[in-house]
């Protein structure tokens, strides 16, 4: 009756039911993420970076079970330095997707991790692939985790094909924004990266200077 | 929150559906969409009508199970023109909103029926009332509900604005119905929509071919 069992929080899977998504522009991706990590009803991280890099301009968003998607991507970082030596040059994003599918799908029975692939390589450009459940499917743009759920709706009235860099990141900030204001599992702060054949910006966009919907 | 049910298979009844209600300058408009389906795998009407008059200005949407949302209609609607009766003038729409509340929170225990209720009166102009499935009552200048509803939680904050004209809301209505029905499987059909005004009542349907498209269709 006395024992000590610790905090709640201790005895719950650490998810990181959160918001992640990735857009395709003209000559690069923007990807983007919360940073709320959660164990049951407790927030264990607010600050948490999901955008994981797995080389130089080919990086991964993370959800799920943040020990798999973190396991995933340690992994896939590992393999694709690996192949891009046997290769002798930069590894194509559609490679890095291919390896993290080869893990989601084999091992689907015991993960549960999303991972959303995006990158610039010299081949084709900027792309974002979705590795949901084991397939890959390359799309123009992918949401992800318990926030995005709510802009669907947002994102498929929003979006447009031509945008340009600048107007992407702005959409990838509104998305998540609202996904934030309506989800308990995503909040904190917006991390916001930028690759194109110049390089790969990362960028944090802090809670208060989030742009404001309508707020009953 | 990392899994949310969507539909309440509880009572072996879908609440798979769409409905919206919304605040302009001089009104509200109310819409559901229009689809019935059994067990999310058969469509079993492709063209009900969700939005049900309970008095001349008032409209209700229901939510949750269909069985339970009728009878609870049924005896509001009772009770609502005998108020109407005894006051010798059209009841307010928080008198609908109560009278349906009082059901809900009364029977709570063996009810599982949610509504939206939507209208004009003299004394507060236009009005969007929810009533959830526990009996809370809330006035909201817009609100959605139904499984449909959670893919458009974003688009709503990001496009309402209050005070907007009646075809601009129109168009919000129009277009937050349309991207629902775009990703809820058991949400679709033709869009129902009710305009609400001090001269009177407006409906608008817009069937499946003319629902506004977005890229990817």
């Amino acid at each position: 009756m006395f024992e000590e069992t610790g905090p709640v929080w201790l005895s719950e899977e650490v998810k990181t039911g959160t918001t992640i998504i990735a857009i395709e522009f003209d000559g690069g991706v923007v990807l983007g993420s919360d940073s709320r990590v959660s164990a049951g009803a407790s927030v264990v991280n607010r600050v948490m970076n999901k955008l994981s890099p797995l080389h130089d301009k080919i990086y991964c968003a993370l959800s799920g079970s943040a020990a798999d998607a973190q396991t995933i991507a340690e992994i896939v970082n590992y393999q694709l330095d690996v192949h891009s030596i046997e290769i002798g040059e930069d590894p194509q994003v559609r490679s890095a997707a291919t390896l993290v599918r080869n893990i989601s799908y084999k091992y689907k029975e015991e993960l549960s991790a999303h991972l959303i692939v995006a990158g610039w390589d010299r081949r084709d450009g900027g792309q974002v692939f979705a590795t949901l459940k084991g397939l890959l499917t390359r799309q123009p743009f992918a949401v992800g985790g318990s926030g995005s759920s709510y802009v669907y709706g947002f994102v498929d009235a929003e979006y447009h094909k031509g945008m340009r860099k600048e107007e992407c990141q702005q959409f990838v900030v509104n998305t998540l924004s609202l996904a934030m204001n309506r989800d308990g599992s995503s909040g904190g702060v917006a991390y916001i990266v930028t690759i194109d054949e110049h390089g790969t910006e990362e960028k944090v966009v802090l809670g208060n200077q989030l742009p404001t919907f309508f707020d009953q | 929150m990392e899994k949310h049910c969507t539909d309440s298979r509880v009572k072996g009844v879908s609440t798979g559906t769409t409905i919206l209600a919304a605040i302009f300058d001089g009104g509200v408009v109310i819409g559901s969409d229009s689809r019935a389906s059994m067990g999310g795998e058969y469509v079993s009407s492709k063209t009900i009508n969700k939005v049900i008059q309970v008095h001349d200005r008032i409209f209700c949407c229901m939510a949750g199970s269909l069985a339970d949302a009728q009878a609870v209609i049924k005896a509001a609607k009772f009770h609502l023109s005998f108020h109407s009766v005894q006051m010798e003038s059209p009841p307010q729409v928080i008198a609908a909103a109560s009278v349906l509340k009082d059901l809900c929170y009364k029977n709570k225990d063996e009810l599982q029926a949610g509504f939206l209720t939507a209208g004009w009166d003299k004394k507060n102009g236009p009005q969007v009332y929810v009533v959830s499935l526990g009996g809370m009552l809330i006035s909201q200048q817009v609100t959605i509900g139904g499984s449909g509803s959670t893919y458009i939680y974003g688009y709503v904050d990001a496009k309402y604005k209050p005070n907007m004209t009646k075809e601009e809301c129109l168009q919000f209505a129009t277009n937050a119905l349309a991207l629902a029905m775009g990703r809820d499987n058991v949400s679709g059909g033709v869009a129902h929509l009710v305009v609400i005004t001090e001269k009177g009542v407006e409906h608008v349907v817009v069937p499946g071919d003319k629902l506004p498209r977005f890229h990817d269709e």
